[in-house]
């Protein structure tokens, strides 16, 4: 993948997005990071040690599913890639359990993290308890109410967990607290972000550590249809880490179609939305140039979805490159159409997704796939955490689509 | 190259005349009322202070602590934004002729203002030197440096204790007005728990480097004590949280500022 025409440059931009918009105290660490990632990830035993963690740790490879039932309803093959089934319940421990290593490795005592729905500093939590290292994560004062049962999960994993009680105290200001942390705790902690967003090279970094998701569907791929190509691969995107994890190995592959799914809120237009790559313009935000959802005077406005993982106000810049190039499509989706799919996939395979992946099964009647299409959803995790929220909205998950 | 906007050099003057204890105030546009912007550069400058930056407020200041954060949600709120605060500085130039004002802020709006747009209004204001800690010495000298030049703006960037020396030497090389040296680890207005003895060989050995720009030093320093201090390392220092704080909940915001600055100098 080193001559992709999605990677990018030395100084981080795809296009015209990313690069390292960051103030001098973080630069040192930014820059040992930027140093050391691809040599790091590069030696054997760090490879080694991540290959056999995603293997007996995380479960990894997870399955490729063929989900018949509703394959028939959309009259299309479509296959779920099952990261609802890693430990922790979501594709982000890919990345933690890789960060871990690279932390261990730049001599870090110390791991900060921030978190939307939790299940980032679950994860977190997770391999930090693992490795014994103490671990902060931050989260907004709302998510902590939305997503209480993983807030108890990452204090009963040992992490203390800060709210972020600035702004719109969601994920926006849970990775503003962390930056300035790590502003305070320059020498001995690691920050492990969890999305492809941030200062580069964080965006490349999580994006490499979420390729395993694509490399394995490649080869299951080929196992189940004969071709390690599908027509079509389609996750959602908040920052968009499960979604670059999906499309990594098939960035060069022109004839698979990538589908990144946003999430609408109440609706593109209602004022209350999180499609960033309709309502957002070039901006900077957490050190990235990127499709930002901004007002005229460049203040960042407040991102609304019902799903704690999705509002975010910007996208990763990979993902800005991808829809500005027109190599991926992107579709925005409403609550109650990501919550009637939610009831949807539990009623026909068993499977009763998270809030953020049920917006990239509600697209699947607008991305136009044929009968004989193979089409990939990236199951990004499962919906335990959502519980709650999926009882307050009962009446809505079992509307009719 | 002509210049379109002939205008002193107001930061080398200031730092030429004085040479040491130069106080270098903040404080932010539109805070604690929106028209409060003016009467306090008149107020801190005729106070005593010798420099005075105009924090522009931004949605999510990544390098500021709370009472900078606060500030400016305040500002905001009051209707702050370029195009009030150019609007309020038209004229600032009859009012206050010598004090450097530099503009600090976050690149986002400058960059959605239009970065010509921003050096011109700056520029016609009387504004000397705009300070950007997001923006990259790269990206500066690649699409910044040659409209700066154009209006003659300075830029002013940062140095912490984790700067390498080499970098010092190019931030040195890039400015033309003074370095902004952040005492150590943390946001703006943290107190910062150091060793003893770990500022000091910082500041020592940055002042043995024999940089071409003066120092002025920021973050952390709250008043006669830590100005004082700072003050034996560098030509000055810069003060922006506890100003803040004095004027929080005053009814005579600029008559606090007033008192402030003169408790730090007197």
């Amino acid at each position: 993948m080193a001559t992709s025409a999605f990677a990018p440059n030395a100084r981080g931009y795809y296009g015209q997005f990313g690069g390292a918009f960051i103030p001098e105290m973080l630069y040192p660490n930014v820059e040992e990071l930027r140093n050391q990632y691809l040599d790091i990830l590069a030696d054997p035993s760090f490879q080694q040690e991540y290959q056999q963690l995603l293997r007996d740790y995380v479960g990894r490879p997870t399955p490729l599913f063929e989900a018949k039932r509703l394959s028939a309803k959309y009259n299309t093959r479509i296959y779920l890639k099952r990261e609802d089934l890693c430990h922790t319940g979501a594709h982000k421990v890919n990345n933690t359990v890789g960060q871990i290593l690279l932390a261990q490795r730049l001599g870090k005592k110390r791991i900060i993290a921030e978190t939307g729905a939790g299940q980032h500093g679950v994860a977190t939590a997770t391999v930090c308890a693992l490795m014994g290292l103490e671990c902060i994560v931050y989260m907004g004062e709302i998510d902590m109410e939305r997503q209480k049962p993983n807030v108890y999960r990452m204090r009963l994993l040992g992490a203390e967990v800060r709210p972020a009680t600035s702004g719109s105290k969601t994920l926006k200001d849970a990775t503003n607290e962390a930056i300035r942390d790590w502003i305070s705790n320059p020498v001995d902690t690691h920050y492990i972000i969890g999305s492809v967003v941030g200062p580069h090279p964080y965006p490349d970094l999580v994006a490499r550590l979420q390729a395993v998701i694509s490399e394995e569907m490649r080869k299951q791929l080929l196992e189940k249809t004969g071709s390690e190509l599908p027509n079509y691969v389609v996750a959602c995107v908040g920052g968009g880490s499960n979604a670059a994890g999906a499309f990594y190995h098939f960035l060069d592959e022109p004839d698979v179609k990538l589908v990144a799914v946003e999430a609408a809120g109440h609706g593109v237009d209602s004022g209350h939305s999180a499609a960033t790559s309709v309502l957002g313009k070039p901006g900077i935000i957490h050190g990235s140039r990127t499709l930002l959802m901004q007002d005229e005077d460049g203040q960042i406005t407040e991102p609304y979805s019902l799903s704690a993982g999705l509002d975010y106000p910007g996208i990763g810049p990979l993902h800005a490159y991808l829809g500005d190039s027109g190599r991926a499509r992107f579709i925005a989706i409403t609550d109650d159409d990501a919550l009637r799919s939610v009831a949807e996939l539990s009623r026909l395979e068993g499977i009763i997704p998270a809030l953020e992946t049920a917006h990239a099964l509600a697209a699947l009647d607008q991305i136009g796939a044929g009968p004989d299409d193979v089409v990939v959803v990236n199951l990004s995790g499962r919906g335990d955490k959502d519980l709650e929220t999926y009882l307050k909205y009962a009446e809505k998950l079992t509307e009719q689509k | 190259m002509t210049l379109k906007y002939p205008m002193k050099d107001r930061i080398k003057t200031t730092f030429e005349q004085k040479g040491k204890k130069l106080l270098n105030v903040y404080f932010t546009a539109g805070y604690p009322t929106l028209e409060a912007t003016v009467p306090l550069i008149e107020a801190v400058t005729e106070a005593g202070a010798d420099l005075v930056e105009i924090g522009m407020p931004f949605s999510d200041p990544l390098a500021d602590g709370p009472v900078i954060q606060h500030s400016g949600t305040v500002a905001l709120q009051n209707g702050m934004n370029m195009r009030v605060l150019f609007r309020q500085l038209q004229g600032v130039r009859q009012r206050v002729p010598d004090a450097p004002i530099l503009l600090m802020g976050y690149l986002n709006p400058v960059m959605q203002f239009g970065v010509e747009n921003f050096c011109r209004e700056a520029a016609e204001a009387g504004v000397d030197g705009v300070i950007l800690p997001d923006l990259p010495l790269d990206d500066y000298v690649e699409e910044y440096q040659e409209i700066f030049r154009r209006y003659n703006l300075r830029p002013v960037f940062l140095i912490t204790p984790q700067t390498a020396p080499e970098r010092i030497r190019r931030i040195d090389e890039l400015t033309d007005s003074f370095l902004y040296l952040v005492s150590g680890p943390g946001t703006t207005g943290s107190q910062q728990g150091q060793a003893e003895g770990v500022q000091e060989a910082y500041f020592q050995r940055i002042e043995a480097m024999n940089l071409r720009n003066p120092r002025l030093i920021g973050f952390g320093i709250g008043d006669k004590s830590s100005f004082d201090r700072a003050c034996q390392y560098a030509e000055g220092a810069i003060i922006g949280s506890a100003l803040i704080k004095a004027m929080d909940g005053v009814d005579d915001a600029p008559a606090a500022a007033r008192r402030f600055v003169q408790s730090v100098l007197n």
